[in-house]
Order: C-alpha cells, then structure tokens, then sequence
C-alpha cells in the first residue's frame, strides 16, 4: 500500500512528540455463511490501511460519513478491536500482536469518550461507582481509601456537584451525562482520549459547554484527542490536524486550516459544501456540490480509486489506479490528498 | 398488526377476516378528495392559533405546547427551530391528529386549514384529510414504515383507500412516485421491504408517501437528522423542488440552525413550549430579537472563534412540570432582570413582521 511509504513526510514535522503513531492499519470482518460449519464469504474491508500520528497535547479530527470506518478505526486505536495487521504504536509500545495481559496495562492511557450518554452508563450503578471503576480495574492508580476523594475531585473537574456521587445516571440530563463519561475516562489519568461522536447527542446550547469542558481539560491535563465526528464545524472548531475517511480510507489530512481553507480532495470538498450554512443571505450564492447515490458497500468497494463511483472529476485513471496518499506539490498547500486530479476548489461552507 | 406509517395509520392493516391481497372485494371508497367537508379554496391555507397541549403525568401537568400561533401560506416555508423537548415535535403532531390521548390534551386553540378548524372535526373526517390534505415525513423512515409489507404495499394503500382505487392502477401510481422521488429501477424496486433501502432511500420512500395524494400542506419532523450530510443535500434539495412544483406549504421542524438558513421563509423559535421570536428567516439571523435565538446563534463553532470559548447557554432546559415562574428563559438568560422573574413576557411586536417574547427585545436588538 502507497500511503506508508509517504507517511514519513509528516513524522518529521515539528509538532511536538508523537504519542501515537498508526502505520497501515487494516482491520477486515470476516462475513461467513454456515452454522456449524462457518467458511468465510467474504470481508468488509472497514478499516483498510489507515497510517497518521497523534502528537502530544494535540487533537487529530476524524471525520468521514457513516459506515466509512471511523469508529472502528478509534477501537481498533484503543486496541478493543485487534487489527487484522499494520502497526501502533502507543508511547513506544506495540498493540498489534500484544498479549492481552500487557495490552490491559497499555490501554490505561487511551480512554473512550462514547457517544451516547444514554446507553454508556450504567443505569444500576451509582455515579461513584461509574467513575471509579477504571480503578478496579487498574488498582496500582489510586489507593482504596483515595478512591472516594479521587473520584470527587474528578466530579468537581467536569463541572458537576461532588454531592451528586450517590445518584444514578437517570437523574441526569443528557449533558451532565457527557460529564460523567469525561470523568471516567479521565479517572485512570490517560495521555490519549478518543471521543467518539462525543457531542452529536446532545443540544446545540449543551455541546457548547462539553467541547468548552473537552478543551479546557485538554489545557489543563496536556491531553491528545482523537475526536471521531460527523459534525465538521464542531471537528474543525477543536482539531489541529484533520483527517477525511471514506470507505476505510483516509483520503486527505492534513492541518485544520489546510482542509477546511484548500481542500484539494473532490469528497473534502463535496463534505463541505454539503453542510447547510447557518446564513440565509448565502442562499443561492454558493455553489452545492451534491453527490449523486451513497457510499457503496465495503465489503465489495470500488476499483481503483474508491470514491470514483461519486465523483465529479473521475476519469478512466481512477478505475484502474488506486491514487496515493501523497503530497501535491502543484496544489500550493501541504496536506496529503489521495486522489490523480487533486486540486484547490474553493467552497463555501458553513464554518467560514 | 397496525400499520406504523402515520400517513396510513388512519386506516391501519385491513380487518380482522379480510386478506390483504384482494382489494377488488372490498367496498370501493369514492375517487375524490373528501370536498365536502367545507373547505374553501379560496381561504388561507393554513393558521395555527393559540395552540394549547397539555400531557397529564404523574409529576403534574406538563404543558408541551403553550399557545403557539403561526400561517403557513401556499409555496412558503415555514421552519420551527428548537432543541429537544421545547414542543416542536408535538406541535406538528397536534396539527396532524397523531398525538396519543391520553396522556396528550389539546387544551386550547385552533387549527385552521382552508377556513375549517381541524380540532373541532370528528375523527372520521380528519382520516380524510390526513395524508390527503395534511401530510407528514418523519425522522427514522425505518420505524416510521413498516418491515412485513413492501414499500409498494404501504404506498399503493393510500391510493386504494382513499381514492379506492384497484390493485394494479394504485401499483402504477405507486411506481409512478418512486420515480418522481428519485428512486433508481422504481419498477423494480416497488416490491422491495424497508430494509433493502438504504437509510436516504428510505427517507425518499417516506417522501412519497407523503406526497401521494398530493397535499396542500407538508410537515417534515427532522426529515434528514438521521442522515449524513451529503445524503441530507440530496434530501433537502429533493423537498425543496417538490415544494416548489406543487406550491405546496412546507412546515420543517428541526434544531439545526443551517438547515433552516437554507429553505425557509419564516421561522418560529420554540423554548419550553412556547414560541418566543417569530421572524422572517432573514432578519432572525442577522439580528435576533430574542436572548435565547441570539444565545443559539452565537453557540455555533464559527471559524474566527476559533481557539476561543465557545458562547454557551449556561444550565440547562427547565422541566415542563416545574417550569420557573416569569420568563422561563430567565435563569439563564444574561439579559435577564428582575420583572422577568415573576412577569411572564408577551409576544411583543418589533416591526410588525416579528416578534418576540422578551421584555428586553430593545436591548437585545441593539447589541
């Protein structure tokens, strides 16, 4: 696969230390057939040789559509998914191929911020004991006559009343639920947390105070995030550095300002034009790049290039030739984009 | 087994002892639109007055909707902007006859569709204009049809219903439909389930459900919140061009501030049940009169905020059942003074084309 041979280019660029690095990660679900005896049909290719870096007190946006591999991209970083081969690399340790024991001890700096405040907590388990069950797990962080006091610290930390420890998840509303999760992934005191879709339940007045809560936390502990979101305004608002997915690809990355500013990938910039503006004087002022159908089926994706099916620029190339990650000295900016005809266009999209 | 579809709910499943298969038997119902119930053509289309919904809980009396009026006149959109729980959902629920009562109260208020109140129609008539006249697409296509019966099923019933059409006349109406929604093969696709459509082939279905019989009035309860955004463009392009050809009138009920930016005419923004600014699309933007607009507006991430706080709405949404006294915006208003504690806000006229439900509209106009 191309795209390793030019992660090297962003490995030496001087962001700080790296705290995570992917290297052509692939992780492939078996589709079978049969009961008892089960042969392999098939694959969903779901995450399909992924490679970026993590840089410490850094946030790396994912964004991409559903089914394009996100999330299973951020399990498989937090090693709950073992990837099928490729590498990552957490802090000098490598997941791929650890023995679950020493894996167990490593995933202690990456935790999960889930998406559903709903349905990731617990509802017969009192908030003390949501919080502080990271420290059974990994008893050597805080001593058991601490725990208590640790774990009301952690509820002052994210805004909530540390009286509240013996109440259940129910008699909180949906952001103060966030709120819990952010403490129980803050608990084992991590260098990396992954926030997948941490936002995309609650209501615009609410998100605001969580991503205000996600950055001033950030500030305060020198976290690297990995933020999973569908949402681009809120991922541009809050990442660094950005990355697009589609069909278990990344297909640009680059900086925050790189693919929001010149996006040079034609699905950068159909994504961002997609995404209604909150202005109605533009209406009708800007150019749509509507795409045509809906992402086809990873299990069977495209030739060539996988975004060729959509595309507005695709040419016979694009069937035969899978486009590298690379850099396009001609395009004027410095992302990686994949694709043979990558180009700046300039849109109008709602984060302007 | 009922039928989930609201646009067909009126009619639910065939009876108990009649097979689906054999609409020929059944007694044909008339081919025309239910005229004679005294609508006029000529009246406003459609006006919402003082509506008043109340749900009976445990916890008291919870009023989900408290004296919401707005029109929607023919080709014009109209979006109702709020977060969760702020009533919008019931709202358009109400207006089409689809709330569960109990535990749901129309405690007040009028519905007015060509100069007939909805409200005070017996059921048997409002069956009639639901889906014919008033029509609804909903947010999750996938609960809203139902998974035993084909899409072609599910839409010819409403042709077969309430046209009392015949089976093979009512499948080509419903192929017809497929079509005009942008289903690729509809021909071949009529016969599929629910869930061999993907989720913006669904939503398109639901679209030409609601189309069918051709209403005079649409309301879409988040039609693309479920979607992704370049799938939510070809949706919302879809409703805009068949608003347009049909100069039908659009109520769009959503919370996302760019959606609405994009198609409507005038906006309702909707807090705990009430209505507190209604405006034409372009000056809601440009300058709220309202705290709590001009509080949504500025919790967007924009791009020159960047590495900034964001502008965030302290606290969070009150309790219907325990809704503060005064202004019930107030405790996390920053405009707030205190008469707003303890003296409830009128809508108040700003220009005579907006208004707003807050004593200090003045004040908020000006920064």
């Amino acid at each position: 696969m191309s795209e390793t041979t030019d992660a090297p280019a962003e490995q030496t660029s001087p962001r700080g230390e790296i705290v995570l690095s992917v290297r052509d990660a692939v992780k492939y679900f078996p589709l079978t057939q049969g009961i008892v005896f089960q042969k392999t049909i098939g694959q969903v290719r779901a995450v399909d040789g992924v490679s970026l870096d993590l840089h410490r007190g850094q946030t790396l946006g994912l964004v991409g559509e559903s089914g394009c591999g996100k999330s299973t991209l951020a399990r498989v970083i937090m090693g709950l998914i073992r990837a099928t081969s490729g590498s990552i690399n957490l802090l000098g340790d490598e997941l791929v191929g650890m023995k679950e024991r020493d894996l167990r001890k490593a995933r202690r700096n990456v935790q999960i911020i889930f998406q559903d405040p709903y349905a990731s907590l617990d509802p017969r388990m009192t908030v003390g004991g949501i919080v502080g069950e990271p420290f059974l797990i990994h008893p050597e962080v805080a001593p058991k006559k601490d725990r208590r006091k640790r774990v009301e610290e952690l509820l002052d930390v994210v805004g909530l009343n540390p009286e509240h420890i013996n109440r259940y998840p129910h008699q909180f509303s949906g952001g103060q639920r966030q709120r819990i999760g952010i403490a129980r992934a803050l608990a084992l005191r991590p260098q990396i947390i992954v926030c997948d879709e941490p936002v995309s339940a609650l209501d615009v007045s609410v998100q605001a105070q969580v991503i205000n809560l996600l950055e001033r936390l950030q500030e305060e502990f020198n976290l690297s995030y990995v933020f999973v979101a569908h949402d681009l305004s809120v991922v541009r608002h809050i990442s660094d550095r950005v990355a697009v997915m589609y069909l278990g690809k990344i297909v640009e990355i680059g900086t925050e300002d790189e693919i929001y500013e010149h996006p040079t990938h034609p699905y950068t910039q159909a994504l961002l034009s997609a995404v209604p503006v909150p202005d109605p004087e533009l209406r009708g002022h800007r150019e749509q790049i509507v795409l045509e159908g809906e992402v086809p089926s990873p299990a069977n994706p495209p030739s060539g290039c996988r975004f060729r099916t959509r595309c507005f620029l695709a040419q016979d190339i694009c069937a035969q030739e899978e486009p590298p990650l690379v850099r396009h000295a001609d395009t004027g900016t410095g992302q990686l984009s994949a694709c043979h005809f990558a180009k700046q266009l300039d849109v109008v999209h709602a984060t302007r | 087994m009922s039928t989930e579809t609201p646009t067909t709910t009126s009619e639910g499943a065939p009876p108990e002892g009649e097979s689906v298969g054999y609409e020929g038997r059944r007694r044909r119902a008339p081919k025309s639109r239910p005229e004679d119930e005294g609508f006029d053509a000529s009246a406003p289309l459609l006006e919402v007055r003082d509506l008043q919904v109340e749900f009976r809980t445990r916890d008291g009396v919870s009023r989900a909707v408290n004296g919401a009026s707005f029109s929607v006149a023919e080709g014009e959109t109209l979006g109702i902007l709020g977060e969760s729980g702020c009533g919008k959902s019931v709202t358009a629920q109400a207006i089409m006859g689809i709330l569960d009562r109990p535990p749901a109260h129309i405690a007040g208020g009028r519905v007015i569709l060509r100069g007939v109140d909805l409200l005070s129609l017996p059921e048997e008539t409002r069956r009639k204009v639901r889906a014919d006249r008033i029509a609804m697409v909903f947010q999750d296509a996938l609960s809203a049809l139902n998974p035993v019966f084909s899409v072609g099923w599910q839409l010819s019933e409403l042709h077969r219903r309430h046209r009392g059409y015949g089976k093979q006349e009512a499948k080509k109406e419903s192929i017809r439909l497929l079509d005009l929604v942008g289903i690729p093969g509809a021909a071949d696709r009529v016969n599929d389930y629910p869930h061999q459509f993907s989720g913006g082939m669904r939503q398109r279905v639901m679209i030409a459900m609601s189309l069918a019989l051709d209403p005079d009035v649409l309301i879409a309860d988040e039609p693309t919140t479920a979607l992704d955004v370049t799938v939510q463009a070809q949706i919302m392009q879809l409703l805009a061009d068949l608003q347009a050809e049909r100069n039908m009138g659009l109520i769009l009920i959503t919370h996302d501030m760019g959606v609405v930016a994009d198609v409507a005419d005038k906006i309702c923004v909707m807090y705990a049940g009430r209505i507190v600014e209604r405006a034409d699309v372009h000056s809601i933007y440009a300058n709220p009169a309202h705290p709590y607009t001009k509080a949504l507006l500025e919790s967007i991430p924009r791009i020159d905020l960047k590495g900034q706080q964001l502008a965030s709405i302290e606290g969070l949404p009150p309790i219907l059942t325990r809704l503060p006294p005064g202004c019930s915006f107030n405790p996390r208003c920053a405009y707030a003074q205190e008469r707003c504690t303890h003296d409830e806000p009128p809508l108040y006229d700003v220009d005579g084309a907006r208004q707003s439900a807050c004593h200090y509209w003045e004040k908020v106009l000006a920064r």
